[in-house]
């Protein structure tokens, strides 16, 4: 069953996907990807997933209020396409040929639904399912793992996620800048 | 045959970053192409009849750790999703910058307006 549900899930987001990246209005283009989003926390839960599906639902929702908030008040609500970077041909006749090769690296990989791990020696998975309890307490082995046993990476990924805030400050700051730094469009329409 | 449709997901947004002029355009491209890396790691890991790597009460370890799907890569699924909403927002904040000081999205015309 799960297998069905995947596959409609999975040419649902591809439509969507498309939607998104040919429409001409932002705001559509916008709402389209949250659909992709929401494609993917849909599928993550049908997958045995549910602490992957909330945090996709939340950062779904961050990215649609950025992507919103950076296109809506630019008064860019439609989009003109003019002339594509690289000739359209070649880009979309190289993309077919990489979906052909890669077609190939798919057959490689084991059949969906057969657990990938199990013969593998050393594997942490197993000793992670039976012993998480017992070790850390947590009856979610996801947490479990999380905040236990690989904590150093989520200290990582914090420490990551904050480097990129300070970021998205440091460039959309609007104090601190040179006076004489007219680099907006206002600033040089005044100027000249 | 599923792996071949994520693989299109990829492709699509893929597409998106190579052919499309608007930046917009392009970090949307960017963004379809980390879900489906992240789905396509989530339905490597899958089994199936794989319940959720939940403990729930009276539940015997034994038959837990055959049931269960494998928990690792949700945990690094988990990690790659939160670490690329901070890329977006960079992505996006960069973006918007140059909106301010070249007044287009559009990349030709930026590259242009360069010289």
């Amino acid at each position: 069953m799960t297998p069905y549900i995947i596959i409609i899930l999975l040419i649902f987001m591809i439509i969507a996907a498309l939607v998104a990246l040919e429409t001409r209005d932002t705001l559509a283009a916008v709402v389209a990807l949250a659909a992709v989003g929401i494609g993917t926390s849909i599928a993550f839960l049908f997958l045995g997933a549910p602490d992957l599906a909330i945090t996709q639902v939340v950062v779904e929702v961050l990215v649609l209020l950025i992507l919103i908030r950076a296109t809506i008040s630019r008064d860019v609500t439609t989009i003109q396409e003019g002339k594509p970077q690289f000739g359209m041909t070649i880009a979309v006749s190289s993309l077919l040929i990489l979906f052909l090769f890669s077609l190939h690296m798919v057959e490689v990989l084991p059949v969906f639904g057969l657990r990938a791990h199990t013969g593998l020696a050393g594997n942490p998975s197993l000793h992670y399912l039976g012993e998480a309890l017992a070790e850390t307490g947590a009856a979610n082995v996801v947490t479990a793992i999380l905040l236990d046993y690989r904590v150093f990476d989520t200290i990582g990924e914090v420490t990551v996620l904050f480097v990129a805030l300070i970021g998205v400050w440091t460039v959309l700051r609007k104090k601190g800048r040179l006076r004489g730094d007219s680099d907006s469009v206002e600033g040089m329409v005044k100027k000249s | 045959m599923i792996y071949g449709l994520c693989l299109l997901l990829f492709l699509i947004g893929f597409y998106g970053v190579v052919v499309k002029r608007n930046l917009i355009k392009i970090i949307m491209g960017l963004i379809v192409m980390e879900y489906a890396v992240h789905l396509f790691i989530v339905l490597v890991s899958y089994q199936r009849g794989g319940i959720v790597p939940i403990l729930e009460e009276g539940q015997k370890i034994g038959e837990f750790v055959g049931l269960a799907v494998d928990p690792l890569p949700q945990v690094l699924v988990l990690t790659a999703i939160v670490i690329n909403f901070g890329i977006t927002a960079l992505v996006v904040a960069l973006a918007v910058r140059l909106y301010e000081k070249y007044g287009t999205f559009d990349v030709g015309e930026i590259r242009r307006l360069r010289g």
